[in-house]
């Protein structure tokens, strides 16, 4: 077992890039993909004694998504509930029902009254809730962020959108000093049950300035928990536990998955906060991914496959508590890592992970962690360049065939 | 000043004061009205009458409690200097008048929240002295169990939401609290309180934007001491009166060293905010220590300056010669309840010393609010030796 764990990261990626060729690139599609979902119907009910036991505790609280297998969706579609909808639908869908049952629940952010929001995702709600409820500010991220705190330490939830996460930088001050950190400097006083949603990551060639990923920036600020969707189902089931959740939550949406398209139950379900989501079990090594690069490591799934490699795909979900549970019996079974995702490589989510991996886990890997992030620069204009900053699937195979040698 | 004579007097034997008192002191609610030093300034707006309503209970108290403010203040800076408060520590004398105007003319249904220099606001608000100095000295029994420290004073029962150590940053924070109360449809105001360098801060008017344009009840109060740390206000804002800042927003300038004043300027702001929507109070005020305990305050004003402020514009001693011309206490009365809230405050301090400081494991509790009532696994379960990531 090689000591050179950042060598072989940063050697791994420069491999990956050097053998990386544009002409064979096979373009990744981004909307619809019910071809990558059906690599999921080879399951097993893998994951070992802990599914089982996590479904024979959780199917007293009907409410939690069980198990956090993702095909467990799949099973309400094959019998035939079920309702089909797009992402942002889903998004909506769970916060409708959550402003129904609370009254406490008020949506704040730019253009999500009278707009419908930009994203479509808070679109009917104001004339359903009204304009108390459905607020449209002005363009002041610093201050709304914070007037939602305020409200949220008398008692409010509010869930408070960027219209772009890059734009909640300007709000970095209120999201760390007070969202994070008054339940603590209170002493137990106040709890801060706000919710902070946006779209975040790589568009279709948005510019450098909105195509952020600040997962990386907010994940050390103690206090919050950092949550990313990535799915429909998996969509509304956070959006809702965010919500109920008394602390606060940043809800990671990605700019490219609104569109997608999934049928998910009719009956009412949350989904775990703070639990991983076994994507595809599999034998010979861990995949650990979050948001869009769950369909590119799907995608590098199938041409693995047919090479004869059985990977094991977690989709992390929550990025911040990391499920080391969900991710620990993963790598004690394969033994092998490679994380897949698209915060920047300095910093990123990813660098935590491989720390945490490493000091949890480190007798029970074969080869070091191997980790796949965007390329450190601002994002790029032209499309071509603006795909080389993001992980594309071909060096996510390469980087499995290197790893499992 | 016209001074209004009283009609009677009873010789009830006033609160919990020492029986070594000869002559009783009134305690009843006998009325006075007090013209204030100085008329008010407004802005878009028909100021307030001069007179203001009180009483002699409200008189004593007044003195009582600010002089205890002071003493806390100055026991304050001694227990700094010994080493027993570490860190950062703003002190408020000189200020007193502005904290104990502002709760003579609320409830506790109103909210305050204000930076950094809030022991005495917390005290105001129903805090006891030894949760203050508890908490000063990092002790378990502090208000916010010694993890807050100086800057972060809270008292949720009586809506004071702190204690902010970021300049400006709890101005939006008042406002939306004041959004929580027009939600919620209670008949409550928010006093979101700052100084006058952080009026300059770009958020104060993005949250009165949007309070203006939603017609909260957020009433914004400008402690303006006339120096934001070492920078004098003539230096820092091109536009000095802050009162007018709001520019569609009306405004008060107020003598913040004149408790009445003060009290008078609350009740109007109140009573207009629950109508009209925000309006700006501006408290002319002055402190007397440096901008904290490691500024002398000297270097950037002259001692001739602070003296003459003393001298002239104290705000106990202007309570002082209104209870000594009313005949409300005689000045030895007045002395002994200076050298009684003295010992009361020692009295705390030595309490304080002898709480112990948090345990260990106070360090991991309330960062997360655990679950939401249902069974919900988190990453920390046995199996896995991480903590916390």
């Amino acid at each position: 077992m090689a000591a050179r764990i950042h060598g072989g990261a940063g050697a791994g990626a420069a491999t990956a890039l050097s053998t990386f060729n544009p002409k064979k690139l096979v373009a990744p599609s981004r909307t619809n993909l019910p071809a990558a979902r059906s690599s999921k119907r080879c399951i097993v009910a893998g994951g070992g004694s802990d599914a089982s036991k996590s479904l024979s505790v959780r199917h007293s609280q009907k409410l939690i998504a069980s198990a956090a297998v993702a095909t467990k969706a799949e099973t309400s579609a094959t019998t035939g509930t079920g309702h089909e909808l797009l992402l942002f639908e889903a998004l909506q869908e769970g916060l409708e029902e959550e402003m129904d049952r609370d009254p406490h629940v008020c949506v704040m952010g730019e253009d999500v009254g009278h707009y419908g929001g930009s994203y479509k995702v808070t679109k009917g709600l104001a004339d359903k809730f009204g304009d108390l409820r459905v607020l449209d500010t002005p363009i002041c991220e610093n201050a709304f962020t914070g007037m939602g705190i305020g409200a949220a330490m008398t008692g409010l939830r509010p869930v408070i959108e960027g219209m772009n996460m890059g734009f909640l930088l300007l709000a970095f001050n209120q999201i760390s000093n007070n969202c994070g950190m008054l339940h603590y400097t209170s002493g137990g006083q106040f709890t801060i049950p706000v919710v902070i949603r946006g779209p975040g990551g790589v568009g279709r060639q948005l510019g450098a300035e909105h195509s952020q990923r600040l997962e990386s920036y907010f994940q050390s600020i103690p206090g919050i928990q950092m949550v990313a969707c990535s799915t429909p189902y998996n969509a509304k089931g956070l959006m809702k536990a965010a919500i109920r959740s008394e602390n606060p939550v940043i809800l990671f949406e990605h700019v490219l998955l609104y569109n997608l398209k999934e049928k998910i139950p009719d009956e009412e379900y949350i989904c775990n906060l703070e639990e991983a989501e076994m994507v595809r079990p599999g034998e010979h090594i861990t995949i650990l991914t979050y948001s869009r690069m769950r369909y590119h490591v799907m995608q590098a799934a199938k041409t693995l496959v047919n090479k004869g490699y059985d990977p094991e795909v977690i989709d992390i979900r929550s990025l911040k508590p990391f499920d080391l549970y969900t991710i620990g019996n993963s790598v004690k079974k394969t033994h092998r890592v490679l994380i897949v995702e698209e915060c920047m490589r300095t910093g990123g989510i990813g660098a935590s992970l491989t720390a945490a991996i490493n000091e949890n886990f480190h007798d029970y890997l074969d080869a070091p962690v191997m980790c796949l992030s965007s390329q450190d620069v601002p994002t790029p204009y032209a499309g071509t360049l603006e795909e080389w900053t993001v992980v594309q699937p071909a060096q996510i195979v390469t980087a499995v065939e290197q790893l499992c040698q | 000043m016209a001074l209004s004579r009283l009609s009677s007097r009873s010789n009830i034997i006033s609160r919990p004061l020492s029986a070594a008192f000869r002559r009783s002191i009134s305690t009843d609610t006998t009325p006075i009205t007090i013209e204030t030093s100085l008329p008010f300034t407004a802005h878009l707006c028909d100021p307030p009458s001069r007179s203001v309503e009180s009483s002699t209970q409200e008189l004593l108290s007044f003195f009582r409690t600010m002089a205890l403010m002071r003493r806390m203040e100055i026991a304050a800076d001694s227990l700094y200097k010994a080493k027993l408060i570490r860190g950062f520590c703003h002190l408020y004398d000189g200020q007193e008048a502005v904290a104990i105007g502002m709760e003579a003319a609320i409830t506790k249904k109103d909210a305050i929240i204000t930076a950094y220099r809030d022991h005495c606001i917390f005290l105001g608000r129903g805090g006891s002295l030894y949760e203050v100095f508890a908490e000063l000295m990092g002790r378990q029994d502090g208000c916010s169990r010694g993890k807050g420290g100086s800057m972060h004073f809270y008292k949720k029962d009586s809506s004071f939401y702190g204690g902010h150590g970021i300049v400006g940053a709890q101005v939006p924070l008042g406002c939306g609290i004041a959004f929580a109360q027009k939600y919620s449809k209670e008949e409550a105001v928010t006093f979101a309180m700052y100084g006058d360098g952080a009026a300059n801060q770009g958020q104060l008017f993005e949250a009165l934007n949007i309070s203006a344009l939603w017609d909260l009840p957020s009433i914004l109060v400008c402690e303006n001491n006339h120096y934001g740390m070492g920078t004098a206000e003539w230096r820092a804002a091109k536009s000095p009166s802050y009162y007018k800042r709001g520019d569609y927003v009306p405004g008060l300038k107020v003598d913040g060293m004149d408790a009445f004043a003060v009290k008078q300027a609350c009740k109007f702001a109140k009573e207009h905010a629950l109508k009209n929507g925000p309006i700006i109070l501006e408290m002319d005020t002055y402190r007397y220590h440096g901008h904290s305990m490691s500024d002398p305050g000297s270097t950037y004003r002259t001692r001739d300056e602070i003296s003459g402020v003393r001298q002239e514009r104290d705000p106990i001693e202007r309570i002082k010669k209104l209870v000594l011309s009313h005949d409300l206490a005689t000045e030895k009365e007045l002395k002994d309840m200076e050298k009684e809230i003295r010992k009361e405050v020692d009295d705390a301090i030595a309490k304080a010393k002898d709480c112990p400081m948090p345990e260990p494991s106070e360090l991991f509790t309330n960062v997360y609010v655990k679950g939401f009532g249902t069974e919900s696994f988190g990453a920390d379960r046995k199996e896995v030796k991480a903590a916390l990531p």
